[in-house]
């Protein structure tokens, strides 16, 4: 292994990201306070407890879970495009790294960045409401397989864009809607029938349920299920990464 | 000397199908400083890119220190050192870190005493703090070429290092790789000055279309196909060629006050003296005479010319 070049990939990486620290935490912690005040009091205040659970505290997992997705697929995205974009990527093709070293670097950062700011996110959110972690292990476990799953879904995201305006398409018309549909701010046993069948497809409802079964001991979907889909998507991500290593999808000439 | 680099018959088809190597064969000597030229296009660059990994070759195989570029790429790329031809560095990073970062990439532990000396034998050790966009063109290459040294290459490729950089920071270049070579680093250029490649390249391989025209001696080559003049200024103009003197390859030039001999210093004989005695024979008188070698511009103009 070449540990010295995935920790100069991690670190440039995590460099980044604390160049513009303010930014990097400020933004998700204000719009997270927004959210709180807009859904968990003026709206929440309206909405009965959902299964024993204060409405405000039930949107916790759904909240954190929105921010990591979007950060994990951001970062990692934006990590490996813009070297591709500017043209430093040669360097990293050119250096003794294999295709699962070159990962480790930009998913881990990404990941890394995102697990903070979910951690931020759980911390703001104590001063709102009052909320318990019933199993603690399990919550940081889905926290950090969908940090590494999403970034290397954002990674992958990365190499397949050709314009910033693709990067940023992906994540708005595709990833937004299924965290929002995937029973973020809601139980899906509030749903209709119908809908309640189709967000089983939600890939999300899956990540969503599990995590917020981590804090209050209920869940849309078995356990089992969620832990399944977590484990099954990484996996997925894996596959397509190393099929893109393997041809030089987009990569190399 | 052994070869470092070996590039067997390296076909290279870019997707929609253009053909930029066309069975490229060349072996590299330890050592050595080679100067790759040829025209826009002729391939250069996507030869460099093949032996450093990053374009896939069609066909062939290509060795670096016994090393197979795809099966034993880590090994291959530890000797390598890549200065592109493109200035490709991330604008808001910092000089320093940048080198750093290229030495951590190719697997070595941070010296920071390496990557000093680096910089200061760029003259960019005042420049360390700067970040990149703050820098100007020929420093922007300059940190390229740190970049590719911070990991200590055995072999290093610079595609065109000095282009769009000034005459004085050109020969500071050259003193650099010449610094290197003593180091033993093996050097490979591509360079579209000529007087480039005559002034510090041991031998020159001439590419055109994906074609490998020929890999001499810059000496040997200079010399085979080199042809010398000799200009004799005579004290008066001559109107026709003496007869005497018909059987040497003469021109007249300037309405006879000049005569020119053209022939080849590879050859047994130059013919020189025997010229001389003639010349005197014929009762010329002679004011001046001068010789000048054609330079390896017109032996490449030629080439080129040649195999299109
Ligand atoms: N990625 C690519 N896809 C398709 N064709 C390419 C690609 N890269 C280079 N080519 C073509 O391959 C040929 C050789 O290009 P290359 O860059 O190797 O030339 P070069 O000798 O380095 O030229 P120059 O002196 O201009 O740098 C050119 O005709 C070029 O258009
Ligand atoms: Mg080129």
């Amino acid at each position: 292994m070449n540990w010295y070049g995935i920790i100069a990939i991690w670190r440039f990486e995590m460099a980044r990201f604390f160049r513009s620290i303010i930014q990097s935490i400020v933004s998700p912690v204000v719009s997270t306070s927004l959210y709180f005040v807009v859904f968990g009091a003026a709206i929440g205040s309206r909405i009965p407890e959902v299964e024993g659970v204060s409405y405000g505290a039930f949107i916790v997992p759904g909240l954190i879970m929105l921010s990591v997705l979007q950060q994990a697929i951001q970062n990692a995205a934006f990590g490996i495009y813009f070297p591709k974009f500017i043209g430093t990527i040669f360097e990293v093709l050119s250096a003794p790294l294999s295709a699962f070293e070159i990962v480790i670097g930009y998913v881990g950062a990404a990941a890394v960045k995102a697990l903070m700011i979910g951690l931020i996110i759980l911390v703001t959110s104590f001063f709102f409401v009052d909320i318990t972690i019933a199993y603690p292990f399990w919550m940081i476990a889905f926290l950090i397989l969908t940090c590494v799953s999403f970034a290397m879904l954002g990674f992958i995201l990365g190499i397949w864009a050709k314009s910033f305006e693709q990067l940023n398409l992906v994540p708005l018309l595709v990833v937004t809607p299924l965290v929002f549909l995937g029973g973020s701010f809601y139980s899906i046993s509030m749903l209709p029938p119908v809908w309640q069948t189709i967000s089983l497809f939600n890939p999300v409802l899956y990540l969503v349920s599990g995590f917020r079964w981590s804090f209050f001991g209920m869940a849309d979907v078995p356990v089992v299920a969620s832990l399944v889909a977590v484990f099954g998507f990484t996996a997925l991500c894996m596959g397509i990464v190393w099929w893109i290593f393997r041809t030089g999808y987009r990569l190399k000439s | 000397m052994a070869a470092i680099v070996k590039v067997d018959n390296v076909r290279k088809t870019y997707e929609g199908g253009f053909e930029a190597l066309k069975g490229v064969s060349l072996d590299i000597e330890e050592g050595e400083i080679l100067a790759l030229l040829g025209p826009n296009g002729a391939g250069k660059t996507t030869l460099i890119s093949t032996i450093c990994g990053i374009t896939v070759p069609t066909s062939g195989a290509i060795t670096v220190g016994e090393f197979d570029v795809e099966n034993d790429y880590r090994e291959a790329r530890r000797l390598i050192g890549l200065v592109p031809q493109e200035i490709n560095l991330e604008p808001f990073e910092h000089v320093q870190n940048t080198v750093r970062l290229s030495r951590g990439l190719f697997g070595k532990a941070r010296n920071d005493a390496i990557v000093e000396s680096v910089l200061r034998d760029l003259s960019l050790w005042d420049k360390r703090a700067s970040k990149i966009v703050a820098l100007s063109g020929g420093m922007k290459r300059r940190v390229l070429i740190a970049k590719a040294l911070a990991h200590e290459p055995r072999v290093l490729f610079l595609d065109e290092p000095t282009a769009g950089v000034d005459v004085e920071l050109r020969k500071d270049m050259w003193t650099l790789v010449e610094r290197l070579r003593e180091e033993g680093v093996t050097i490979i250029l591509t360079t579209h000055y000529i007087e480039e490649a005559e002034a510090i390249a041991d031998r020159i391989g001439v590419i055109n279309n994906g074609e490998i025209l020929l890999v001499e001696k810059k000496d040997a080559l200079m010399a085979r196909m080199g042809q010398k003049e000799m200009r004799i200024e005579l004290a008066e103009p001559l109107d026709a060629i003496p007869e005497a003197l018909s059987g040497y390859n003469l021109q007249r030039a300037e309405n006879g006050c000049r005569l020119i001999y053209t022939y080849d210093t590879a050859a047994e004989r130059t013919g020189i003296t025997r010229l001389l005695n003639d010349l005197q024979a014929s009762g010329l008188v002679l004011r001046d005479m001068q010789t000048s070698q054609s330079s390896l511009e017109d032996i490449f103009v030629g080439l080129v010319r040649e195999s299109a």
